[in-house]
């Protein structure tokens, strides 16, 4: 440590103000602070300052982002083999075949997502002469986890400048979004490449190259009323475990548990988001469970009934529970109040099941993650307000009490 | 020369400004943002965009003139009506043109050229200038404003169908080698969000430029 320290000091001076390399000081802080804990002090006043910066905080999220991860590249694995054996293109393979092959898959899609978005940052953070912005330590990671594994490398990189730029960079950067930035760069994709996104050639690796490989998607063969195909080909265990098709680290609600796990320990994420979301999400789904019949007995509604009869396994696919604990729980884009907290979450549970079933969007969870956000403030304004209200009700009225006594 | 001072110059500074200004500084789209329903609506393609910009320099053009003529006639009353008869009539006239002699973009632009009659640009500066200054004046201030209307549109629908649908005023501009080797359209760019997204683009580089545009904090 102590040569990486020296080498560090020995270069400073051409990067702080005045030095020959001023312009990159950005670059170099980075890594100054990503190695080492910062030396910022405060010099004046009672403040004080945690050794706990962003970066360190940005560590823990990825950190609970790994089960998932990890879980994500055996799943690429264990469906492209099991289709190749299916289909009679292999006689067998083994557990480190299918993760050594999910993980050959997984690296292009990291790099390029750290790539591109880091360099942005960078650009940036030299273009307006600040620090840079810890925030895409999180994003880069959790980009690749909500996309296809199939998605074409120069789609995601067009997206990841979209996502950053307009999500994030022009509102200010980090902790000025009003958007999650991952969920701008899947927005993006899904509207802009929709046959990349959608389907059942996108989401087995190789599918789109060898005949008779495919998987749907649970929600979108529900959807399409193969509702028999579904009950047959996996069980609630799969989907809680994750063996089913979907983005890449979205499928198991196990691996993401855990990082939940990780995530409330570590006191970064709000445990009342995600309780009043799983909440609003079972509510929906049981009075889809308990009306479903007697809606689609409508004709026009008869090609729900399999999403609505789904019941409470919604909770298990479709990313629900990855939106939920790594997405709608981004502290700067959720709502920062307690009460507030409830409402968003909530909404956020309630939405997603409602918009998935009605309107057949197997994507409805981002999509009402994205709505959310941009209520989060309102939201907020509104519970703040009400605070005011009743506080100042509750001075009136000792004020009342004290007069007339 | 002592008369040509008494008379302003067809282009002196002031009347330049008329001109000049709506193109930047004062640009009815990206700086008092009217008019941004037909920007959203009609830029998917280059061709649509430029005959829309066309009609409205035309009913702008002329409707100021003719405001600005009748201005010290009209009850003020009643001068809503007024205005709105006067571009009713000249909409009318574009739509029956475009009708005549081209009749597929007449098609595309199916009810915005109707809808030049609510173009908030339009009654704007029927309001703003032309109730209140000559006619020479008013028509420098519509042609102005209508350049600086159809250069946003341009600009948007030049991006909006190269990247969009890889051309330009319907032929392909991206080669054909490209989309073998795995380019596809951005099918974003044909729905009308990524229109108010670019239109918030132009802005945002607009004002690195002009930082007179910035507002304070």
């Amino acid at each position: 440590m102590k040569f990486l320290r020296d080498a560090l000091d020995g270069i400073k001076p051409n990067f702080i103000s005045g030095g020959k390399w001023e312009k990159w000081n950005p670059v170099f802080e980075t890594f100054e602070t990503f190695l080492f804990t910062p030396d910022h002090v405060t010099t004046s006043g009672s403040h004080i300052r945690d050794g706990v910066d962003m970066k360190r905080l940005m560590t823990v999220v990825v950190l609970a982002l790994f089960p998932a991860l990890f879980f994500g590249m055996y799943n690429i694995g264990y469906f492209h083999f099991e289709q190749l054996v299916a289909i009679g293109q292999l006689p067998s393979y083994t557990f480190m075949e299918a993760f050594l092959f999910g993980l050959w898959k997984m690296l292009p899609i990291i790099i390029v997502s750290y790539g591109v978005g880091l360099g942005i940052e960078f650009i940036f953070a030299m273009f307006y002469g600040h620090s840079i912005h810890e925030g895409y330590f999180v994003t880069g990671m959790l980009i690749p986890l909500i996309v296809p594994v199939d998605l074409p490398l120069w789609m995601l990189a067009v997206a990841i400048v979209f996502g950053v730029v307009i999500g994030k960079e022009i509102f200010g950067g980090t902790g000025m979004n009003i958007l999650n930035p991952a969920l701008v760069v899947r927005a993006f994709l899904f509207f802009a490449y929709p046959t990349f996104m959608s389907g059942d050639k996108v989401w087995v690796a190789g599918a789109s190259e060898i005949d008779g490989m495919s998987g749907a998607t649970i929600l979108g063969q529900l959807g399409s009323g193969a509702e028999a195909v579904v009950a047959q080909s996996y069980s609630v265990m799969d989907m809680f475990i994750g063996l089913i098709p979907g983005s890449i680290g979205e499928t198991s609600t196990l691996a993401i548990l855990m990082g939940a796990v990780v995530l409330l320990l570590a006191g970064v994420a709000s445990w009342r988001i995600m309780l009043s979301g799983v909440i609003g999400a079972g509510i929906m789904s049981a009075l889809f469970l308990l009306w479903g019949g007697a809606l689609t007995d409508a004709s026009a509604l008869i090609g729900l009934k399999p999403l609505m009869d789904f019941g409470f396994n919604h909770l298990l696919v479709g990313g629900f529970a990855f939106g939920l604990v790594f997405m709608a729980t981004d502290p700067v884009s959720a709502t920062q109040t307690n009460t507030g907290k409830w409402i968003y979450g909530f909404l956020i549970g309630f939405l997603s099941i409602l918009l998935r079933v009605l309107n057949g969007f197997p994507e409805a969870v981002m999509l009402v993650i994205l709505l959310l956000n941009v209520f989060a403030p309102t939201i907020d304004h509104y519970v703040v307000q009400a605070s005011v209200k009743r506080r100042n009700k509750r001075v009136e009225d000792r004020i009342k009490k004290a007069l007339s006594a | 020369m002592s008369e040509v001072k008494e008379k302003e110059a067809l282009f002196s500074k002031n009347n330049r400004k008329l001109l000049t200004n709506p193109l930047d500084s004062d640009n009815p789209i990206t700086v008092q943002v009217l008019g941004i329903c037909s920007a959203l609506a009609i830029t998917v393609k280059l061709e649509p965009a430029i005959v829309m910009s066309l009609s409205v320099l035309f009913v702008l053009g002329a409707g100021n003139v003719i405001i600005s003529l009748m201005r010290n006639i009209i009850p003020s009353r009643i001068r809503i009506i007024v205005q709105l008869v006067v571009v009713a009539a000249l909409v009318i006239l574009v739509d029956q043109v475009l009708k005549a002699y081209l009749f597929d973009v007449s098609k595309q632009l199916s009810v915005f050229v109707g809808l030049i009659i609510t173009n908030c640009i339009v009654m704007g500066r029927f309001e703003a200038f032309a109730l209140g200054n000559t006619p020479w004046k008013s028509f420098l201030d519509g042609v102005g404003n209508s350049a600086g209307y159809g250069m946003i549109l341009i600009i948007v629908s030049f991006f909006r169908e190269l990247f969009g649908s890889g051309a330009l005023f319907g032929q392909q501009i991206i080669p054909e080698s490209f989309y073998e080797a795995g380019y596809v359209n951005n099918g974003m760019m044909l729905l009308p969000p990524m229109a108010l997204i670019v239109v918030g683009i132009v802005i945002w580089v607009q004002r690195v430029r002009n930082t007179s545009l910035v507002e304070a904090n």
